[in-house]
């Protein structure tokens, strides 16, 4: 967000292209968020928005992750699999009496190590992150029901305390500690692309990979990192669901990885690479939450509205990036 | 000029690929603060010469000196880190990111880490100021001119400490005032003390900015001269290797005169426009008629070109072909009317670089048939043999990928595709861009021998002699509209198309 801080003199009336999808997301999310509270009194409850958050902290965290991917226009079909494979071995190790602490350290590794090997084989094979990562999706989902066939609970402590905690003022209003975890995230990876090397090469990469390697910038050790860094949001993003459900299942997050594209794509990251931004995928999280909740509240509706609304709204969305020639190239 | 000693120093640099001996114990020197520029056909051996000065190949025999120091990179990375830097002729930047970070990145002023914007801007605007470019460094390089981001691209290059400048071919998409704009770029960054190594097609050019000129011919070096002591004429002849009786029978041929004007034009376009591309204009070409379209780069000559072919859709106006009204809205349309387009843009939207010369030339010859009905393979060897050899295109093997072919002979196929298909009207959209002056007369040679067959040619080059030398017609454009329309007599000549150009005026009260 901060490549675009004013030069002094620049005038605020002129709207940079690139800003343009990250605003129609926010509008449209104050638009969605205008019709819940106007239809249900509930709705304007600050909780409301507190439990967006608390329901989809995780899908937050894996989400900033592919942004990266996306960025340097890749992507990474294996994080659901990973989420759930990261959750199924935490509570597989909580349950084989291991201590916390090494199964935090465990589950956070198992993560980056399946992403920076998936880079690798992109990078140095050249072959395509699609079928890299649909591969590693396969790998990692077969992982949960090797390990266990059927849903495993966590009965560990801290485990408990982190999904119980509640971090609010006395009123009533309160966040999960996840929710604090997903913001650190947010934080830490919007830096990251703003402000180091890293995340300015992961632009340059998106953009142009072949100017890129021209200009000199590290092309393959870009993108294995973005890859390995996918990997760790989505144990990260793993971990939190295992606080959030307090078990590991085999079958949980399938098809989610879907589910963070369509987040990162609504917030305005360009599927071809290049532009977009954390700010935007935080949201692109909120409008899916948001929708997810309006239905919650409506009641009457089947939960599969989400996923239509949401299909319609990619929709869109890609036809806006393509109408603002969002693609320099 | 010159100073005393020479800042690099290439002596007896030979290099082999598989096959080929592309450089043979190639001497070349340069001295701060000159432009040299580095002559020769395409093949010559200009491009290996750089890439093994800038590392991206290594040499088989031969020293490479930087300073009295011998040197010998490994990559174009090392080779700037030293402070050999090269901007290409295709931008190789990421239209993506800012101005001021395509100029930074991968060496963007940090504080702790953290990229520091505001030193980063600071400095680029301070950068390009030298350069007399005042932009906005926060836009996305892509919102600018193809000029200005070769000059964001000088600009990165010259901040690395430059000591030599390597520009390769950087006028080639160029308009006549841009490259007024990179000259003097050029001549104060030589002022500084920089050392330019300027490779180039424009003869012109490398007299209006060249200090000094070496030339290659197949790998050899022929020589090298101070500009003043070699005319234009000899230097092509030693670029060439022979007497330039192909250009001079070229040049003496008189200008044929109007074709037959008379009869139902084969093709009548009546304000045929589109919003936001091209100005609603009137244009007619007759059978056997070359239309020259002059104009500066980016004043629409190529949207009319793609309206005529179908490949955009007009949204006002209407064709007709032979008299009877048409609609050409898809290129499936214009070529079933017979009208055929060479692209400018020969890399994406022509050749087809991993498929071979045959299967290149017989590409739209099978399109105009129908995919269900192919050509039989002999009578495709046939056609290509006779196309090959009729152009002279080299090597003469079909069946090499296109890929491999200088840019001069990719653009003989382009041609030789359409040729195939006996278009009655052929439009050629910069043919003769980037290649060398060989295949350019060849070129020229091959326009007039169309029209003389009675094929009609609609010609687009940003060189006015060359518009002049081959058209009946000329239709200017500009600011994205069809100003003029000149019948080729005598009294039109560069200037006054020059001034149609520049004040859309020529037709009035121009003393001849």
């Amino acid at each position: 967000m901060t490549t675009t801080s004013l030069s002094p003199g620049r005038t605020w009336a002129r709207l940079p292209r690139r800003h343009v999808p990250v605003l129609v997301t926010l509008a449209l999310l104050l638009v969605l968020y205008g019709v819940g509270v106007s239809q249900y009194r509930a709705f304007s409850n600050v909780q409301v928005v507190f439990n967006v958050f608390i329901d989809n902290g995780f899908l937050l965290v894996v989400a900033v992750g592919m942004t990266f991917v996306i960025l340097t226009g890749g992507i990474d079909l294996s994080v659901g699999s990973v989420v759930a494979m990261t959750a199924m071995v935490s509570a597989f190790l909580l349950r084989e009496g291991w201590p916390a602490a090494l199964v935090l350290v465990v589950a956070l590794l198992i993560g980056p190590t399946l992403g920076f090997l998936m880079g690798c084989v992109i990078h140095f094979f050249d072959i395509q992150p699609f079928i890299v990562t649909l591969a590693g999706m396969f790998f990692a989902r077969g992982m949960c029901t090797f390990i266990s066939d059927s849903s495993i609970p966590i009965t560990d402590g801290f485990w408990t305390t982190m999904s119980q905690q509640r971090i609010g003022d006395p009123s009533g209003t309160f966040v999960s500690i996840s929710v604090l975890i997903a913001f650190a995230v947010v934080a830490v990876a919007a830096y990251v692309l703003a402000y180091t090397r890293l995340g300015r090469n992961v632009y340059a990469v998106g953009g142009n990979a072949q100017s890129a390697l021209l200009m000199g910038l590290p092309v393959g050790r870009t993108r294995i990192a973005v890859y390995t860094i996918s990997g760790l949001c989505a144990a990260v993003g793993g971990i939190l669901l295992s606080f959030y459900t307090l078990s590991g299942a085999p079958l949980i997050a399938v098809g989610m990885e879907l589910d963070v594209i369509a987040a990162v794509v609504i917030g305005g990251t360009v599927l071809t690479g290049g532009a977009g931004y954390v700010f935007g995928t935080v949201l692109g999280v909120l409008v899916l939450g948001v929708i997810q909740t309006l239905i919650t509240f409506d009641g009457s509706l089947n939960s599969w509205w989400t996923k239509i609304v949401i299909g319609g709204l990619l929709f869109a969305f890609i036809l806006l990036q393509r109408l603002i020639g969002i693609r320099y190239k | 000029m010159t100073g005393s000693h020479p800042v690099l120093t290439m002596t007896g640099i030979s290099k082999s690929f598989p096959g080929v001996r592309a450089l043979d114990g190639v001497d070349f020197r340069l001295f701060p603060g000159e432009v040299h520029a580095l002559m020769g056909e395409n093949g010559a051996g200009k491009s290996t010469l750089i890439k093994v000065l800038t590392g991206v190949y290594g040499v088989d025999r031969g020293t490479v000196a930087l300073a009295g120091e011998q040197v010998s990179f490994t990559g174009p990375m090392q080779a700037t880190a030293a402070g050999v830097s090269t901007v290409f002729q295709e931008v190789n930047l990421c239209t993506n990111l800012s101005v001021a970070e395509n100029i930074f990145i991968g060496r963007e002023p940090r504080r702790l880490g953290a990229v520091r914007w505001g030193e980063m801007r600071r400095r680029a605007r301070a950068l390009l100021t030298r350069l007399d470019l005042d932009i906005d460094v926060n836009a996305p390089l892509g919102s600018f001119s193809l000029a200005i981001q070769q000059m964001v691209a000088i600009a990165r290059a010259i901040d690395i400490e430059a000591r030599v400048l390597v520009l390769d071919e950087p006028t080639s998409s160029l308009d006549t005032g841009e490259v007024a704009q990179l000259f003097r770029v050029m001549r104060s960054l030589r002022d500084d003390g920089i050392a330019i190594l300027f490779v180039t097609h424009f003869l012109d050019q490398v007299y209006r900015i060249a200090d000094r000129i070496t030339v290659l011919r197949n790998g050899q070096l022929v020589g090298e001269w101070t500009t003043g002591d070699l005319p234009q004429l000899s230097l092509v002849e030693k670029m060439i290797g022979k007497e330039l009786d192909v250009l001079e029978r070229l040049d003496e041929q008189p200008r044929r005169d109007v074709a037959a004007t008379e009869g139902t034009p084969l093709l009548e376009a009546r304000a045929l426009g589109r919003r936001s591309a091209v100005a609603p204009f009137d244009l007619t070409v007759h059978a056997g008629e070359v239309v020259g379209l002059a104009g500066l780069l980016g004043s629409g000559r190529t949207e009319v070109a793609r309206l005529l072919f179908g490949a955009d859709r007009a949204d006002h106006g209407s064709v007709r072909v032979d008299g009877s009204p048409t609609s050409l809205r898809t290129p499936v349309a214009a070529i079933a009317r017979g009208i055929g387009f060479c692209s400018e843009n020969r890399r994406a939207e022509g050749i087809v670089a991993d498929l071979s010369v045959r299967e290149n030339i017989v590409l739209a010859m099978q399109a105009a048939r129908g995919w269900l009905r192919p050509i039989p393979r002999r009578r495709q060897d046939e056609l290509v043999d006779r196309w090959v050899r009729a152009l002279h295109i080299r090597p003469a093997d079909p069946e090499i990928p296109v890929g491999n072919l200088s840019g001069g002979n990719q653009q003989k196929v382009l041609l030789a595709r359409w040729l195939i298909t006996e278009p009655r009207l052929l439009i050629l959209d910069e043919p003769t861009r980037g290649i060398d002056i060989g295949a350019k007369t060849e070129i020229q040679r091959l326009v007039a021998q169309l029209s003389d067959g009675g094929t009609a040619v609609l010609f687009i080059s940003a060189e006015l002699e060359e518009v002049l030398r081959l058209s009946h017609r000329i239709a200017v454009m500009r600011d994205h509209e069809l100003v003029t329309q000149l019948t080729n007599d005598q009294s039109v000549d560069a200037d006054r198309i020059m001034q149609a150009i520049a004040a859309g005026a020529a037709h009035e009260g121009v003393p001849s």
